[in-house]
């Protein structure tokens, strides 16, 4: 089947023909030919775009990666280690087989994209590129476009009854021109339970697009780790769809990373949902750049649904944050309960905090509020813990750790965020003065 | 254990002379009590010697032990013994009172150059401690401060004071905002650590504190100066008859 560009694409990207969609079986060739088409359409992102203006797309549009060196982890063993999983290896952006755990059983169907892809008939036909389309609207995102498009590896996973241990999907990076573009599909279905992890740098560079489906009743957890890699450049997109009383966490830590875009979007389409998502991101600009961009948008489409957003951002050396949050409430959601915070901790006066909180409601009956601060450390109980004993870097770390707690308690598993914490003392440890 | 001499202080901002010329001694083992006016200088004096910024000390010394605390930061102070009682005990949301206080023991004891106390044994000591101030577990499992009432701020400060052992312990205005029962709670638990080896300086507004916590002297402080130094009698002289008379006499202005 031949796959034609629509006419006149406003900018088009170089890298996208028809020769060059991965093959594909009929459903996920008629999936790609369909985003290839939409991000004709739409064009890649600039800087005159109003939700790029504060990220600079170039290095994620160039033609190559600027290169990462892949992080040696030496005897340190990386994070989410002691936890009993199932695991899923990815080197820069290939599925390892090795490497990963037996792909069945617990009430999880795991199978990497390029096997459903090639068959004819597919459960993911229905989601892959389907909530990503969907989540075009109104806000264009042309990388998620081109990630269907072009996606080369991934894993689509349905999960039909309480899975014990938690998927995990591990990503290594070890060449430092790798560029990696993944896409997973995640089916939960009536009354199913899966927590996923991720960690780790899919390359030098990537695009990770996720889509994830949630039946009635259903609960996806999602703690993602991006960190210990100083150079890459990475987009992620997440786009959810929750079906009535079910329940959507997502919870991302960030450390290091010249360029990181997390883009959430998420829809409650069934009364009673709940929908949060939270992110922890701390940046030292000394010695590598940091750039850091969460850029969410919540759709309430259902009556009496709960939504939050937590975000903090701790940044020091001329480290750089970006949030753009939005909540929309149609005018048939009724009782809708929805809530943003977007803070950062500026440690010196080189860093910079940009926030574009919006709500846009249609329906009377609502409790929806924002909250966008930027702050230094309270000086006063530094110097309170200080008369104490405590040494000024061991208060300042108690200090920032305690701004970061309620991002941190979005995360539901007590062992999981235990893990996240001593990530993110660690790392503070590490960057001390 | 405690000598102030000549001590001059300004604000840093508006070169605001606070303390002008205070000589005080504080030996080991006695407590010695500040009283005076509004703006006399007493809270500045607790804060220029735990070593909060803001503060120029353009004259004079203050030492612990021999050691000069002017030339230390806040934590080196308070790892010789130094201890303040905040008049305002600060809120730190996030950060709980256990963490806290846990986080506070062992950077003293490693300053110190003792191990930390593990997990077990702190936590039988925090618990005892707390037992005698009647200091609930919700209390120490929430974070420092927070909600807490007047009189549960007051009674954390002397926690932490009973748990860090300091040799110098000053006292800033630890009666204000407290009940009678508050206050009981609060003295019997800082004449519990009464010591040969520790002094106290009580910084108060009202003789009421000093029937609860007995001083060896009572100073009265004026205009950044001690202006008049005597027994406990002194303070129920304040007591009776205010600061006026003695200001009078002292041919200091109010």
């Amino acid at each position: 089947m031949t796959t034609a560009l629509k006419s006149a694409p406003k900018n088009p990207p170089a890298q996208i023909s028809a020769d060059t969609l991965p093959a594909s079986g009929a459903w996920a060739t008629d999936a790609r030919a369909d985003a290839a088409g939409r991000l004709a359409d739409m064009g890649l992102p600039t800087r005159r775009d109003e939700y790029w203006k504060w990220t600079k797309p170039d290095s994620l549009i160039s033609a190559q990666p600027d290169p990462a060196e892949a992080f040696d982890y030496g005897s340190e063993a990386p994070i989410f280690d002691p936890i009993d999983r199932v695991k899923i290896v990815f080197v820069d952006g290939v599925f390892d087989a090795d490497a990963s755990d037996p792909l069945d059983g617990e009430g999880l169907e795991i199978e990497r994209l390029a096997d459903a892809a090639a068959r004819d008939i597919h459960w993911a036909k229905d989601l892959y590129g389907v909530l990503e389309a969907r989540g075009q609207t109104p806000v264009v995102r042309p990388l998620a476009a081109y990630n269907t498009a072009m996606a080369t590896d991934g894993v689509v996973i349905r999960v039909t009854g309480q899975v014990n241990r938690p998927v995990s999907i591990i990503y290594r990076h070890e060449d430092d021109t790798s560029d990696a573009v993944l896409h997973h599909v995640i089916r939960v279905e009536e009354g199913a339970k899966l927590t996923l992890l991720e960690n780790g740098a899919a390359a030098a560079r990537f695009s990770d697009v996720t889509e994830v489906d949630v039946a009635d009743g259903g609960e996806f957890h999602h703690i993602r780790a991006q960190g210990r890699c100083h150079d890459r450049q990475a987009i992620t997109h997440m786009f959810a769809r929750l079906a009535a009383a079910s329940v959507f966490k997502s919870f991302t830590m960030t450390v290091n990373g010249k360029l990181t875009r997390n883009e959430c979007v998420l829809e409650l389409l069934g009364d009673e949902g709940v929908a949060h998502v939270a992110g922890a991101a701390l940046g030292d600009g000394a010695d590598d750049e940091f750039h850091h961009d969460d850029t969410v948008f919540v759709t309430h489409d259902a009556v009496a649904c709960e939504s939050r957003q937590v975000f903090k951002k701790v940044l020091k050396n001329g480290a750089k944050g970006v949030f753009q949050g939005k909540i929309l409430v149609k005018a048939d959601a009724q009782k809708t309960d929805g809530y943003q915070k977007s803070q950062s901790l500026l440690l010196d006066e080189d860093a910079s905090f940009q926030a574009k909180p919006e709500l846009e409601i249609y329906a009377d009956d609502v409790i929806c509020s924002h909250g966008s601060t930027s702050g230094a450390i309270d000086e006063d109980a530094l110097f309170y813990l200080r008369s104490r004993g405590v040494p000024p870097h061991i208060a300042t770390d108690l200090l920032v750790l305690a701004f970061l707690a309620d991002a941190i308690e979005e995360i539901e598993d007590d062992v999981i965020a235990d893990e996240v914490t001593a990530r993110l003392d660690g790392w503070l440890a590490r960057h001390r003065g | 254990m405690l000598e102030i001499k000549n001590l001059h202080v300004e604000l840093e901002e508006e070169e605001k002379k606070i303390l002008k010329g205070v000589d005080l001694s504080v030996p080991a083992g006695a407590v010695h009590a500040i009283m005076g006016p509004n703006g006399s200088g007493k809270s500045t004096l607790a804060y220029v010697l735990s070593g909060r910024d803001g503060y120029d000390v353009t004259e004079g010394a203050a030492m612990l032990e021999g050691k000069d605390l002017l030339d230390m930061e806040p934590e080196e102070r308070a790892a010789v013994g130094l201890f303040l009682a905040f008049q305002y005990p600060v809120e730190i949301p996030g950060v709980g009172n256990m963490t806290f206080l846990r986080t506070a023991v062992n950077a003293q004891r490693k300053a110190r150059g003792q191990d930390e106390m593990s997990a077990a044994d702190f936590l039988k000591f925090v618990r005892a401690k707390a037992k005698e101030l009647d200091i609930n577990a919700d209390m120490l499992k929430r974070p420092v401060n927070v909600g807490f009432s007047g009189g549960e701020k007051k009674r954390n400060e002397i926690l932490q004071m009973a748990m860090l052992e300091p040799k110098m312990c000053v006292l800033d205005e630890t009666d204000s905002g407290l009940d009678v029962d508050a206050m009981k709670l609060v003295s019997d638990g800082v004449n519990a650590l009464r010591d040969a080896g520790r002094s106290f300086l009580v910084i108060t507004h009202y003789q009421r504190l000093l029937d609860h916590i007995k001083p060896d002297v009572v100073h009265i402080m004026a205009d950044g100066r001690i202006v008049k130094s005597g027994g406990p009698e002194l303070a129920l002289e304040v007591e009776t008859n205010g600061y006026a008379d003695i200001l009078a006499e002292m041919e200091v202005e109010a």
